[in-house]
C-alpha cells in the first residue's frame, strides 16, 4: 500500500476473530441452496438480523462486522486481486440511485411473496426454476422433490434465492468494475439500516 | 504545522465500515450507524481509507495542525 508520496506503509496485523470468516456463510448459503431449495429460506437471517440490530442498537454493526456478502466480496476482490480497484461512478452512492434502488428492491421482494401467495392459495402452481435479474428464467428442478411443507414454502424458496443470487451477481460485477465493496454502496439493506440509524439519531439529539 | 488527514464528505457516506475496517491506527469509527468519523489526532493522512472507500466519499486534505500530534 501507498500513499499519494509513494511511501510504503505496512499495515500492522490486526487480530482476527471469527468474524473475519463470515464470507464462508455467503458460500455456504448458495451451496445449499443449490442442493435444497428450502435452505433459501435462512437468507432471512441476512434480512431481519440487520434491521434488529439498527432499530435497537441503533448502529450499523451488522454492515461493518458481520455481512458475509461485503466480506465475500472484500475477499475476492481484494485478496485474491480480482477488482479493478477502479473509482465508481458518483451516482452509485446518491441519495436519489440508493433509495430508488431500494423501492425498486422492496417491489420485487412483494411481487415475490405475492408470486408465493398464488402457490399458497393455489391459483399458481409451483415451478422449480429460479429467475435472474428478475428476467432470465434458469431451470433449478434437481434443488426439489417435494418435502413435509405445503409447495408455497418451495416457491417462496425458489423467490428468495432468485433474489439473493440476483444481488450477489449485481455485487460481484461491481466488484468486479469498481472497488470490492462497491455493492455495499447502495445495497438495499444498508440503505435501509442507515435510514432507521439516521433517523433514531435524529431524535437522539 | 501542515499534515496530512482524511476527510469524509459526510453526503456520500454510506457507514459500510470498510475504512474502519481497513485504517492501520484504528482512526475511524461509525458514528451511530450514519457516517464515518476520523480521530484527527490518530489519522496520520495514509490515505488507505480513501483508496478502499466503495462510495470515494474520502479525501486525503492537508490540514493546518496547531499542536504537533
Amino acid at each position: 500500500m501507498t500513499n499519494s508520496n509513494n511511501v510504503k506503509i505496512k499495515k500492522p496485523k490486526r487480530k482476527k476473530s471469527w468474524m473475519d470468516y463470515l464470507y464462508i456463510w455467503s458460500i455456504i448459503y448458495f451451496a445449499l441452496g443449490f442442493f435444497n431449495i428450502l435452505f433459501a429460506w435462512l437468507g432471512l437471517i441476512d434480512f431481519i438480523l440487520p434491521l434488529i440490530v439498527a432499530i435497537f442498537a441503533g448502529n450499523k454493526y451488522f454492515c461493518n462486522n458481520l455481512c458475509g456478502r461485503g466480506q465475500l466480496f472484500w475477499f475476492l476482490g481484494n485478496k485474491l486481486k480480482l477488482s479493478r480497484k477502479k473509482k465508481a461512478p458518483k451516482f452509485l452512492s446518491s441519495n436519489w440511485f440508493r433509495y430508488g434502488f431500494l423501492a425498486f428492491f422492496l417491489t420485487m421482494f412483494a411481487n415475490m411473496v405475492f408470486q408465493t401467495y398464488l402457490v399458497f392459495s393455489g391459483t399458481d402452481s409451483l415451478r422449480k426454476a429460479i429467475k435472474l435479474f428478475w428476467t432470465f428464467k434458469v431451470p433449478w428442478k434437481w434443488a426439489y422433490n417435494g418435502s413435509i411443507f405445503p409447495d408455497w414454502v418451495a416457491k417462496f424458496g425458489f423467490g428468495f434465492y432468485s433474489l439473493m443470487l440476483t444481488s450477489t451477481l449485481i455485487g460481484l460485477i461491481v466488484m468486479l468494475l469498481f472497488k470490492e465493496r462497491t455493492w455495499c454502496s447502495f445495497c438495499p439493506m444498508g440503505t435501509m439500516t442507515q435510514g432507521i440509524c439516521k433517523l433514531k439519531a435524529k431524535r437522539k439529539e | 504545522m501542515v499534515k496530512r488527514k482524511a476527510k469524509v464528505d459526510v453526503s456520500h457516506c454510506v457507514a459500510c465500515g470498510v475504512c474502519q475496517k481497513q485504517c492501520p491506527r484504528g482512526a475511524i469509527s461509525i458514528f451511530r450507524g450514519c457516517y464515518s468519523v476520523v480521530d484527527m489526532a490518530k489519522c496520520v493522512g495514509c490515505g488507505i481509507c480513501a483508496k478502499v472507500c466503495p462510495a470515494d466519499t474520502i479525501s486525503i486534505e492537508t490540514v493546518e495542525v496547531s499542536n504537533d500530534k
